[in-house]
């Protein structure tokens, strides 16, 4: 499989040997070289970095908006298996595929949100609502909520299951077990998480400059049209630097819980 | 037909796991309000699946049973809630959430009572730190209250365990092996505790015990289960040693046999909960 793979995919190691693959990819590299750190280009990027952030930001709170209670009703153990139903849901076919159907429905939608790469959905977006850094962070938000909806309710289904045993035989409902010991105990794995996709979708959103979403990735792009690498480079600087930082508050925040 | 009579009523009750597999295998029981009961038997032989039938989380296979003569197979939703309100339980592995502070833990023996929405702004705010702290005070740990419950021993755990029952203040009492993992004064110390809040109030009680010891030495009334059947239920004076070797006997080739198996009911049943 793997073999075929190789094949399949076009692997080519040789060809970065080739003449023509070398030279280009030198002419590349040291066109990079040195960065341009002049003043007037780097506030120049001052405000399409801000935008990235911002993008970055609204896209990941949409994608929790989103993936959240996608999660929650995508969570096995909440819906339909297991403890916390087996007194609810036994003898009750009608309840049963009822909460079946909604828990379908909710791995569906998450499915196909992720499915369809940011983007795609960027490019719907720029359609949609026009050129500018909005259809970003849209895209952002669907793509992403796929993604967090379905580790949410993997998380959610990892927990301890004991404490809301214990929580449901006080007569507690659903959503009380939910806030009381379901989350608490998810909340590490869940922060981290989360985070962990914004620092992703600092990266993203510069990709989805590309299509015309705004942000430092537009920069990119006019930056290579122009055949001006060393501005690429300080550009792939500050996004590894913005990367490096939401890594760095992230562990700030961990270490709070 | 006077099932009315009885706090408890259950006929017959099977409870099958994975379709072959038997946890209670014809549970015949009668109890009434206010008793005072101990369960012992082997590991394995359904002690535990008996409460979750009781304490309404499971639901039996077949047969029939009467909670306050009301049939739990015609409960859902909110009165199946209402029901199980009633019942308080305290579980051989404290089942609090570790990472709350100890004032949340007490205090959702109220979430049958609260709305939802006031449970959710009692996490922020604590909403009846009164009650928390008396129910605290009378198992002698009130000076834990704003302590994260990770951050207690096991007995002191227990003692938050019981406090919300105390808080939930149910009709009727269910501990499952609530001293199986702390040493034996303070095992003697929490049942008596136990007997003693039940006690009080008129509650019901019932508790499974791994020390067949405090079983006879604290209740009237012992109940012996083993592959899941009821092989006695008498008062402690009528037991004999032969009864007590019979319900153990076999055990202890059987013993690993039926230990990985009800491991494997669980598994085979919640997978991805356990």
């Amino acid at each position: 499989m793997f073999l075929d793979s190789w094949k399949r995919a076009g692997i080519a190691p040789e060809l970065f040997f080739s003449t023509r693959g070398r030279e280009s990819l030198w002419k590349f590299l040291t066109g990079m070289i040195p960065p341009d750190l002049s003043w007037s280009f780097l506030s120049l990027m001052l405000r399409p970095a801000l935008e990235t952030i911002q993008i970055s930001l609204w896209g990941t709170v949409i994608a929790v908006l989103i993936g959240f209670p996608l999660g929650l009703l995508g969570t096995n153990t909440l819906a339909v298996r297991g403890i916390l139903n087996d007194a609810e849901l036994q003898g009750a076919p009608v309840r049963r595929s009822l909460r079946y159907g909604v828990y379908l429905m909710a791995r569906g939608a998450l499915s196909l949100f992720r499915s369809i790469p940011e983007f795609v959905w960027a490019f719907m977006f720029v359609r949609a609502v026009g050129l500018g850094p909005f259809p970003g962070v849209l895209a952002i938000g669907v793509a992403y909520g796929g993604m967090l909806g379905k580790v949410y309710s993997e998380i959610f289904e990892a927990v301890n299951y004991r404490p809301l045993e214990a929580l449901q035989s006080t007569g507690a409902n659903k959503l009380q077990i939910f806030f009381y010991g379901w989350f608490p105990q998810a909340l590490p794995n869940f922060v981290s998480y989360t985070l962990y996709r914004w620092e992703c979708a600092v990266r993203a959103s510069a990709i989805l400059g590309l299509v015309g979403a705004g942000g430092l990735g537009q920069q990119i792009e006019i930056s290579m049209r122009m055949f001006n690498f060393n501005e690429v480079l300080t550009i792939l600087i500050i996004l590894f630097l913005m990367v490096a930082g939401v890594d760095y508050l992230s562990a700030k925040v961990r270490a709070l819980l | 037909m006077n099932s009315t009579l009885h706090q408890y009523r259950l006929e017959n009750v099977r409870k099958l796991f994975g379709r072959q597999q038997a946890a209670l295998d014809g549970i015949d029981l009668e109890i009434n309000q206010g008793e005072k009961i101990a369960l012992i038997g082997p590991s394995g032989a359904g002690k535990t699946t008996l409460f979750r039938l009781l304490n309404c989380t499971l639901r039996p296979t077949s047969g029939k049973l009467y909670i306050d003569g009301e049939d739990v197979d015609l409960l859902h939703g909110k009165r199946l809630r209402h029901v199980r309100r009633r019942i308080g339980s305290v579980y051989q592995q404290h089942n609090l959430v570790p990472r709350l502070r100890v004032i949340h833990n007490v205090l959702a023996g109220q979430l049958g009572r609260w709305p939802t929405l006031r449970s959710l702004l009692s996490l922020c705010q604590p909403n009846d730190v009164e009650l928390a702290h008396n129910a605290l005070s009378q198992v002698e740990i009130a000076d834990k209250i704003f302590e994260r419950t990770d951050e207690l021993s096991g007995g002191q755990q227990q003692r938050v365990a019981i406090a919300r029952v105390l808080v939930q203040d149910p009709e009727v009492v269910l501990a499952d092996e609530p001293v199986s993992s702390v040493d034996p004064t303070l095992a003697s110390t929490i049942v008596r505790l136990l007997i003693d809040i039940s006690h009080n109030t008129h509650k019901t009680l019932l508790v499974s015990l791994h020390s067949v010891d405090l079983a006879l030495a604290y209740f009237p009334r012992v109940i012996g289960i083993k592959q899941g059947r009821a092989v006695f239920d008498l008062s402690p004076d009528k037991i004999s040693d032969d009864m007590l070797e019979d319900l153990y006997s076999g055990n202890f080739r059987d013993h690993a046999v039926t230990e990985t198996t009800s491991g494997n009911i669980e598994t085979i049943a919640y997978p991805s909960l356990s």
